[in-house]
């Protein structure tokens, strides 16, 4: 553009703005997280803060040195990447060790998102990114989970492994997550439990009831659309609820398949990234549904325990398409353009 | 395609979907009476105040004029005639500074200091009595345009083809832009004047239903109008629509109240809808009723660096900064100054220059209101394409735009964004997105013109 046309387009109306900026969003967003975290440290004790803290480190690190801010925008950044580093934190195991986090929260922020070219170009949801590799360099580490913590202070060992010393400390509490029990037992934990966040999994994978509260509180603020959370959760209930109906001595019950693993914690803060759902309300559908369904069909399928970062992920993929593909209507048309 | 109808103690509310909640800053004038400014040393007239041929001066200079008197006349069919606003004398008929920058031709009148300026009085003309030819060419003559300020000229407008008719005429008083209070004024105040006008058009127009719309925000201009069309026993209905930016535009009021569309490239007309401003009517009405052309016109003088918000009738041609005085002064130091409202206005920086026919709004403001923020890339919120109210998506056009390709935003349908800026006031990102769609456009037009007359 020449220098004419921008002048013109500074000095052209609207004059006013909605008050709600990108920074503005993206900060408010690390507000919410803040129960989260505070619920994972409640249940898992402090390697849950120390974990947080790790990854947001990481990535805020990474955010400094290959993408640097807008002019006049804050040294801290648009408040992205600290919600990429707290939800990669969100996905990970309580005893997981410190420097693997470090790492996977610098490739969330460099291949994530830098790579793309920064904040709005990345097809893949940052963290969930991180979270894969980390899945894909440590398999061992990420599926090691432990149960909730027996003292606040109680540092797991594990976590202070050093980088790449062989014969991994495998923490000696070792719980197995309700999914994984689900799938290779049989045994369906009780969703009450599920519901206040009393079971091991993921540092995220706790509460799901203050996932709804926070979830429905994002949504009231305009901060998420509502139709991911809603039509993913709808989706995996009503799928799960047929497989359930059909054979409830093999398959496990909604309500478990709802609470359970990441589902809410994915539902509310990682499908719902802006950068990697689609624009319009129809393409938001299609994407949640897809994701619902993903989940179950992996939870159920699939060989591992827990698929909603892959469900996302993929999803995440099929976005650009979506975005592409789903025909508009304009206003006088006839007919639809795509 | 009626969404949002809601119960409120004015009845149901209709509107149109998607569209944005701008802050209103209405209550800073919206109780003001209007104030008439008193009359200035010098006037200055500009001969294009229209949308249309600029008008032909039928004065010489140094020849004394009456107030009401015409003293440019149209210039073919889509250009009307300009008046005196005073008692006075011409002074130069030369350049002068026009709103947007450029140097026009214009008429300069000194006022008689010691002239009354009463407008002569004449006799009432019945309208029932006149042609449909005639009616158009007094509206014509009496230099009246669209007064909520494309100043689109109004006979042109009201001048139907033979294959036209009217299922609906609308008055437009939804006045959606944030800050502006004229037209709800203007109801309040001239409630009869506006319902007279009204059926001097429905008198030659034949509209099945005749519609006032107002928005929500305005109960008491609904109210105001409702005892006035009872008490007149006249078919007009006054419906409230929610209060949404942009609901006065006039395929949004078409989609809320007939739930239709207007197809693209077409006019309003061609679904049988007639929309007029208000303002308009009123116009209409004086000038029938007594004479009196369009020769003053109701101004919002608002803003938050300004002194004293109020609504103010102007006589056309009167210096800006005679007006912003008038209202109190400017309190702030760097003032951003706007005509029009600031969703759809345009910046002023220089106060010399005079009301016009189109002005509805003079707006002080700081920059607490006008920022200059910081921009992002796009984060795919989706906000801009829940705001279009035509339905297109902004996002994938400010790609586009960004990149330079005309062409594929043509295909997107660019030309048929009418400039509301819903987009850009909701981006989060402050990307300008309205603002490179504008550009976009022009481009896209002249290269239209550039084929057409190679061929
Ligand atoms: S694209 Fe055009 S019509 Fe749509 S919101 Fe933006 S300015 Fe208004
Ligand atoms: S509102 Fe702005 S940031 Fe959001 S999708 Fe539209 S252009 Fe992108």
């Amino acid at each position: 553009m020449t220098l004419s046309m921008m002048k013109t387009i500074i000095s052209s109306s609207p004059f006013l703005r909605s008050g709600l900026s990108t920074p503005r969003i993206m900060w408010e967003v690390v507000i919410t997280l803040v129960p989260v975290v505070g619920m994972a440290a409640w249940v898992f004790g402090i390697s849950a803060l120390l974990m947080t803290l790790v990854c947001v480190l990481a990535c805020w690190m990474a955010e400094r040195i290959f993408l640097p801010p807008a002019p006049g925008a804050s040294v801290l950044g648009d408040g992205s990447a600290v919600i990429t580093g707290i939800l990669l934190a969100l996905c990970l195991p309580p005893g997981f060790p410190f420097w693997m986090a470090f790492l996977g929260g610098f490739v969330a922020i460099a291949l994530g998102k830098a790579m793309w070219g920064g904040l709005g170009h990345n097809v893949f949801n940052p963290a969930l990114l991180g979270r894969a590799f980390l899945q894909a360099a440590f398999p061992g580490a990420i599926t090691t989970w432990s149960a909730p913590a027996t003292s606040f202070f109680a540092l797991r060992g594990s976590n202070l492994a050093l980088p790449f010393l062989k014969g991994e400390s495998v923490d000696a509490m070792t719980g197995a997550t309700p999914l994984s029990a689900m799938k290779f037992t049989h045994q369906a934990a009780d969703w009450q439990d599920l519901l206040i966040g009393q079971v091991s999994g993921s540092l995220g994978e706790t509460s799901g009831g203050l996932f709804l509260l926070l979830g429905l509180y994002l949504a009231w603020r305009g901060l998420i659309n509502w139709r991911i959370p809603v039509g993913m959760i709808a989706t995996v209930g009503l799928f799960s609820g047929i497989l359930y109906w059909i054979d409830p001595a093999h398959y496990a019950p909604p309500q478990f398949m709802i609470l359970a693993g990441g589902l809410m914690l994915g539902a509310v803060y990682m499908a719902t990234d802006l950068v990697s759902s689609p624009l319009t309300h129809k393409g938001i559908w299609i994407y949640a549904v897809g994701i619902g369904i993903l989940v179950v069909m992996i939870r159920v399928w699939g060989g591992l325990p827990e698929g909603v970062m892959y469900a996302i992920l993929l999803m995440n993929a099929v976005t650009p398409l979506i975005n592409r593909a789903l025909p508009t209507r304009v206003y006088g048309h006839a007919s639809p353009t795509s | 395609m009626r969404a949002g109808q809601q119960t409120t103690d004015i009845g149901s509310v209709l509107t149109f979907p998607h569209g944005v909640h701008p802050p209103e800053y209405k209550e800073l004038s919206c109780t003001r009476p209007i104030e008439r400014v008193p009359f200035v040393d010098e006037y200055t007239l500009p001969l294009g105040q229209h949308i249309g041929a600029p008008s032909r001066p039928v004065v010489r200079v140094g020849q004394v004029v009456r107030r009401g008197e015409l003293i440019a006349e149209p210039v073919g069919f889509v250009s009307v005639g300009l008046h005196s606003p005073v008692d006075g004398t011409v002074t130069a008929i030369e350049l002068v500074d026009h709103q947007n920058g450029q140097l026009v031709e214009g008429i300069r009148i000194r006022t008689d200091r010691f002239s009354p300026q009463v407008f002569p009085p004449r006799e009432a003309i019945n309208p029932s009595t006149l042609t449909r030819d005639e009616l158009i060419r007094g509206i014509q003559m009496a230099g009246i345009v669209g007064m909520g300020g494309a100043a689109f000229p109004a006979h042109v407008k009201f001048s139907l083809k033979p294959d036209q008719s009217v299922r609906i005429l609308m008055l437009n008083g939804c006045e959606c832009e944030p800050f502006l209070t004229c037209d709800h004024r203007v109801m309040l105040e001239q409630a009869e004047a506006l319902l007279d006008g009204t059926m001097i058009l429905a008198g030659f127009l034949h509209p099945e239903r005749i519609a006032i719309a107002v928005e929500a925000n305005k109960a008491d201009a609904i109210k105001v109008l409702r005892q006035e069309v009872a008490r007149q026993g006249i078919p007009v209905e006054v419906i409230p629509l929610e209060v949404k930016y942009p609901q006065g535009a006039e395929k949004m009021m078409i989609s809320a109240i007939l739930g239709e569309e207007v197809p693209s490239g077409k006019l309003p007309i061609d679904v049988g809808a007639m929309v007029s401003n208000v303002g308009t009517a009123v116009a209409i009405s004086e000038y029938f009723r007594t004479g009196k052309p369009l020769m003053e016109r109701v101004v919002t003088v608002s803003g938050t660096a300004l002194a004293r918000p109020t609504n103010v009738l102007v006589p056309i041609g009167t210096p800006m900064q005679a007006v912003v005085d008038f209202c109190g002064g400017i309190t702030h130091p760097e003032p951003r100054i706007l005509l029009g409202g600031p969703m759809m206005g345009m910046v002023q920086k220089n106060l010399d220059v005079p009301v016009m026919k189109g002005t509805s709004g003079i707006l002080v403001l700081t920059d607490r209101e006008v920022v200059d923020p910081v921009t992002y890339s796009c984060i795919r919120c989706g906000r801009c394409v829940d705001a279009c109210p035509i339905f297109l998506n902004p996002a994938r056009l400010g790609l586009l735009a960004r990149k330079g390709l005309w062409l594929e935003m043509e295909e997107q349908h660019v030309m048929d964004c009418f400039e509301c800026g819903s987009c850009s006031f909701i981006c989060p990102s402050a990307i300008p997105l309205v603002q490179s769609f504008r550009v976009a456009k022009g481009l896209l037009r002249e290269k239209k013109i550039r084929e057409q007359t190679n061929q």
